[in-house]
């Protein structure tokens, strides 16, 4: 994957470009895209990646025009449409799951094939969704991953909180990432999606990892039945980085879609 | 010198093993420490206690705004203040202050502020915070990247409510209004003063030179580890040109308890700061500072939360908190000096005595008011003569306010009928 820069309307974006075939465009979640590039390299195989960074996330400029969800769903479009991609298969993990939902909704012609991977963006009262803006770093790998232990150390690699310089560096990049972040997400991931979903005519797939602790899958359940024909692929062994944990499931999952 | 008497009015029973046994004081605070009864009791204690301070001299009795807050009992600062209003004369009630981002809309706080002006007779010293983290984002879910935006457009309306007096739209991003007129509106003109508590950002700096607020620096963490703060304050105050230096551009908050003697300090107070320190300051650091709440360039600066981990006080000995500044205590010759090197050593003109400290019970507080009233105060008032006269960050009272009737002696005008 190649790290390139395309301008955009409000800002110039950065994005990862790999693969051959079908156009397809990767949203990232909260934390990222960093864990997922792994998973994306198996997915060059197959399509033709594109996956642009949120403003703000990596070295990217940041756009604070960017407030509410429809900003984000429409600055998205206009990414989209700047890469010069017509009709991509639009894969979306947590909160880019929430986005890809949206700009399905919103441009419902636009949109034929739909994964989310356990995607924000609904919320359930009986099953509320943990607070990541309230999380200590250490508190993360136990909500993220199905292997804790594997997750932590991939997620702490080279991190020394007890290293002033380190803790400030890291201080910046949340402020950037989860700052931006937090304009859809905080403090409850809802802006109102439930009541947009039946919009979306794309052929859709869920996916989600069976021990998800911070978006549990009882969600897909919520999805699938505001989704008309969306089916769910449930990955044993997996938490809610679950591309990370399981790519090659993810993969064969994505590839059933097209 | 302008002395302001201070209640953060903390929740004095928490247990001794409420570190152990909590994850934080603030935000998700365990609900059933809390008895109503006991607070009954409590909020008049303390509000017994602002009043006393207002008829010892202090120039202004002090009052804020936290939620779900074990050291803060006072989501409405402005209920306490309409309170005292009444019952107190003589004494500027300082409310440092309402946090403006939080009401929808913003235009209540106007209100509101004009009605404690009016009651006081223009006694109001009026506070604007952006508000913590935990208070702001956690407890009032005001998304942490749109804060000071949304802080800064009820600035705006709030000033231009204050001032106009023809109807107006305001057509915010917040806030949508089509018939803003201010009813009441406050005495002081063009309006009352304004003080800003800040943390340290630059851009609050730049916020109080560019509108001629005070700068107030709440720090829990005493005078000298704040010397460097205030430092950064007057020099960002010379750099941007501003057209004085008057130390009534700052304020600053500070522990301080007053005995006969050093020792006496130590033996009364020492518990109730230990209290404060230990439980009250025992705050989640996942709360600390909401990511995209505290600006890039601030964080760039080094400019951390002082509830950010390892910034929090563990277990300090007496001796140490009071040689590293925290508390200022002992004897009145002793708090005088300390004072005098607060005063200079950070250029105050606005002093936040923190008098009621943990659980310090009602008499031991009165003790330590009365004494740094008494033999602290008046030989600390004249520290900037060249200054006197600057009226700009303090209140202007009407010359002949209403007294409140006795109880009982309300005329019954027309029971007769």
């Amino acid at each position: 994957m190649e790290l390139k820069t395309i301008a955009t309307h409000r800002v110039p974006v950065r994005y990862y470009e790999g693969g051959q075939g079908r156009p397809l465009v990767f949203l990232h979640g909260a934390g990222g895209v960093e864990a997922d590039l792994g998973f994306l390299d198996s997915l060059a195989s197959r399509f033709h990646v594109y996956a642009p960074l949120v403003p703000g996330y990596g070295d990217s400029e940041e756009c604070p025009e960017l407030r509410e969800m429809l900003d984000f769903t429409l600055h998205t479009w206009d990414v989209v449409d700047a890469l010069g991609i017509k009709n991509p298969v639009l894969v979306g993990f947590s909160m880019g799951g929430m986005i890809a939902s949206e700009m399905a909704a919103l441009a419902p012609h636009d949109v034929s094939q739909l994964a989310l991977i356990a995607p924000a963006g609904l919320w359930l009262d009986d099953h509320p969704i943990p607070d990541i803006f309230a999380m200590m770093p250490y508190d993360l790998p136990k909500y993220l991953f199905y292997d804790e232990e594997a997750g932590a150390k991939a997620l702490t690699a080279g991190m020394d909180l007890g290293d002033p310089k380190f803790l400030q560096a890291f201080l910046v990049q949340n402020a950037r990432q989860l700052g931006a972040a937090g304009k859809i997400l905080f403090p409850i991931p809802e802006r109102g999606l439930a009541g947009r979903l039946y919009r979306i005519r794309a052929k859709t797939i869920l996916i989600w990892g069976e021990s998800d602790k911070l978006i549990p899958p009882v969600y897909a359940q919520a999805f699938q039945k505001n989704i008309a024909g969306a089916d769910v692929v449930m990955v044993p062994q997996a938490g809610h980085l679950v591309a990370f944990e399981k790519p090659a499931e993810v993969v064969a999952a994505l590839s059933s879609l097209s | 010198m302008r002395f302001t008497w201070f209640n953060l009015m903390p929740w004095p029973y928490l247990p001794d093993d409420f570190r152990e046994k909590n994850r934080s004081v603030w935000v998700d605070i365990d609900a059933n420490l809390f008895d109503p009864v006991k607070g009954h009791k409590l909020y008049n204690d303390y509000m017994d206690l602002l009043e006393y301070a207002g008829t010892l001299g202090y120039d202004g009795i002090g009052v804020n705004e936290h939620h779900q807050n074990g050291y803060g009992l006072m989501p409405s600062p402005n209920l306490i203040a309409a309170g005292l209003a009444r019952r107190t004369d003589n004494v500027a009630l300082v409310v440092l202050g309402a946090s403006i981002a939080l009401y929808n809309p913003p235009l209540r706080v106007a209100e509101e502020f004009a009605m404690l002006d009016c009651i006081s007779g223009g006694r109001l010293v009026a506070g604007f915070p952006v508000g913590t983290s935990m208070d702001t984002n956690y407890c009032y879910g005001t998304i942490p990247g749109l804060t000071r935006e949304k802080y800064a457009e009820a600035h705006e309306l709030i000033r231009r409510a204050w001032a106009e007096r023809e109807p107006f739209a305001f057509n915010g991003r917040y806030t949508k209004l089509r018939y803003v007129n201010l009813w009441p509106r406050p005495i002081q003109q063009p309006h009352p003063p304004i003080h800003i508590p800040g943390g340290g950002s630059l851009e609050t700096f730049d916020f109080c030179i560019d509108n001629t607020y005070s700068y107030s620096y709440l720090s829990f963490g005493g005078y000298i580890r704040g010397k460097q703060l205030m430092d950064n304050y007057w020099q960002r105050v010379a750099e941007r040109n501003a057209p004085d230096t008057s130390p009534y551009r700052a304020g600053f908050a500070q522990f301080i308890c007053v005995a006969e003697t050093d020792a006496e300090a130590e033996r009364l107070y020492a518990p109730h700061v230990h209290y404060f320190y230990n439980r009250c300051l025992h705050v989640y650091p996942g709360f600390a500072d909401a990511p995209g709440y505290r600006t890039i360039k601030t964080i760039q600066k080094g400019v951390l939360s002082q509830y950010a981990p390892g910034t929090l006080f563990q277990e300090h000995p007496w001796k140490d908190l009071v040689d590293n500044g925290h508390v200022i205590a002992g004897s009145p010759e002793t708090v005088r000096q300390k004072m005098e090197d607060l005063i200079k050593g950070l250029r105050v003109g606005n002093v936040f005595c923190l008098m009621q400290i943990g659980d310090m019970p009602k008499d031991k507080c009165m003790y330590s008011t009365r004494l740094f009233a008494e033999k602290v105060i008046p030989k600390l008032r004249n520290l900037f003569p060249e200054y006197a006269d600057d009226g700009r960050f303090w209140c202007h009272p009407l010359p002949n306010r209403a007294v409140p009737a006795e109880l009982g002696q309300r005329p019954l005008v027309g029971a007769e009928a």
